[in-house]
């Protein structure tokens, strides 16, 4: 059976010169990095020549990358190395932080967190595309606002956010500002040197390298307090041994986006378009979830009357087409995706939606099998669904 | 994902017994929990006391439309007291368990059951 992968919003597939460029440190060259000798100097020597990859990729300087276990650690570190830093300063005026309602886990847990010691937290609405409005982003700032974290790009629905707006009204008013990045870092261009943003979270396995690999971009002079006490790694922010053939995997990956996001998106952007467009076309009663323009080039997201998301998923997965769901139920939770709830869509709607993000990999074939397969799983499931027939 | 279910489950969401509608029931009944999405639809025919045919309509996921097949086998040629006498948990042991997240949010079938045979019941008295 044909086997078609269209998860990559979820993870990728590592890439053949990632790995081996990663294996000799995992082997021979496994030194530590603090060590003296020359086992850790080749260790550390390979640490720094990833640091520079990174930074090299979002324009920033060598020594604004710290480097982290993948994107949720990278965004708690932001968030909580931030906060706690404020959380005296600001005592009288009431330290508070804006985010938005859709941010990923990572950044509304932890912002949930924050909230039960003691930090006000605003939550911002989106429109039905999951953009946030900047004018509620003005009027919300307090006193007290110490930190804007609003994520660069939905890692459901695609919809890439006013990142460039939203870091100018950072600045108006003196807040820093993050964006969780992992879903746009490799796919959108990135210049911290034009971008006015102060923190970002970037993961390496969503672009081609491993899992467990990140980083967080800290703007020269912002100061974060470390949420992980130690030996002192990574200027002393992020201490624990580095994860070295991770970390020279995610600067591979950084270097190879460089050379390749533009052939790479404008081949994807192409394939995706015309899924979307053989989907919307073939199937009575669908539609597309998020910004029909501002979007990740990756990303098609759908809504299919009467369908639920899981059985969906389940039935693709038969004919060996590996999608989501923003339904609850396939991501062992009960409630409905809090991004498509957020939108406006309703609990029945929201568990009627696929996700399909395409990659490097992906073919012209496997679109035309998407398109062949997809109707008729999707009228088996309203033949046994009442909602469908009594719609 | 695959691993989260039995392959009892797994082979009912596939092949669903008894689906579709009844158009001349003697009683339908429906179970749902509109947070979790899932709805579902249970049809009856009954002579004698007894249910001699059943069918089912479900919107859900894969455990709502397995639970749904499952009852629909266990309760066909059954008498309304034996039917009215399964349970969640009967259903969940044919379909050699459920993961226990499902069991309450998408093991729904034995309610959708009992409404039917209420629904058969109520329209038999105003006759």
């Amino acid at each position: 059976m044909r086997r078609v992968y269209l998860d990559h919003a979820a993870t990728t597939p590592l890439d053949r010169e990632i790995l081996e460029a990663m294996l000799p440190y995992f082997s021979e060259k496994f030194g530590n990095p603090s060590s003296l000798h020359s086992f850790g100097r080749e260790a550390h020597e390979a640490i720094e020549t990833s640091r520079e990859k990174v930074a090299d990729l979002i324009g920033a300087k060598d020594n604004e990358i710290i480097f982290t276990s993948g994107g949720t650690e990278s965004d708690n570190l932001a968030l909580r190395g931030i906060a706690y830093l404020n959380r005296d300063k600001l005592k009288e005026k009431g330290p508070h932080i804006i985010t938005s309602s859709i941010e990923h886990p990572a950044v509304l847990e932890t912002c949930k967190d924050l909230e039960r010691e003691g930090f006000e937290i605003k939550y911002l609405n989106v429109d039905k595309y999951g953009l946030i409005d900047l004018d509620e982003l003005q009027n919300s700032v307090t006193k007290g606002t110490f930190l804007i974290s609003i994520m660069f790009a939905n890692n459901e629905i695609g919809t890439i956010e006013p990142v460039e707006e939203i870091g100018k009204i950072a600045r108006e008013y003196d807040v820093l500002f993050h964006t969780d990045a992992v879903q746009a870092v490799g796919k959108i261009n990135i210049d911290v040197r034009k971008l006015p943003v102060d923190l970002l979270s970037i993961s390496a396995h969503k672009m081609y390298g491993p899992k467990g690999a990140g980083a967080l971009f800290v703007r020269e002079g912002v100061k974060l307090k470390s949420i992980q006490t130690g030996g002192g790694h990574e200027g002393g922010i992020r201490s624990g041994t580095e994860n070295v053939p991770g970390i020279v995997g995610l600067g591979e990956a950084c270097r190879l986006a460089k050379i390749r996001m533009e052939d790479d998106n404008s081949r994807i952007k192409k394939l995706r378009d015309r899924l979307i467009k053989g989907i919307l076309n073939s199937v009575e009663e669908s539609y597309l979830n998020g910004h029909p323009e501002k979007r990740l080039p990756n990303n098609a997201h759908f809504r299919f009357t009467a369908i639920e998301g899981e059985s969906l998923v389940l039935s693709l997965d038969q004919k060996g087409i590996a999608a989501s769901t923003g339904s609850a139920c396939s991501s062992k939770k009960l409630k409905a995706s809090h991004v498509l709830l957020a939108i406006g869509l309703s609990p029945v709607e929201a568990h009627g939606s696929l996700r399909l993000t395409l990659g490097r990999e992906n073919t012209e074939e496997d679109v035309d099998y998407v398109l062949e397969v997809l109707p008729d799983v999707i009228g088996r499931l309203r033949e046994i669904s009442p909602l469908w027939r009594n719609r | 994902m695959m691993s989260m279910y039995s392959k009892k489950v797994m082979e009912h969401f596939l092949n669903p017994r008894n689906m579709g509608v009844i158009e001349d029931a003697d009683g339908i009944g429906t179970a749902g929990n509109p947070v979790c999405g899932d709805t579902m639809t249970i049809y009856i025919k009954v002579k004698n006391g007894r249910i001699v045919d059943i069918k089912f309509q479900t919107f859900g996921c894969a455990a709502a439309i397995a639970t749904s097949s499952m009852i629909t086998e266990l309760a066909k040629g059954k008498t309304l007291e034996e039917a009215e006498k399964i349970t969640r948990d009967d259903v969940a042991d044919a379909l050699e368990g459920l993961p226990p997240i499902k069991m309450h949010c998408s093991n729904l079938a034995a309610d959708a059951l009992k409404a039917a045979i209420e629904d058969y019941r109520k329209k038999r008295r105003k006759k």
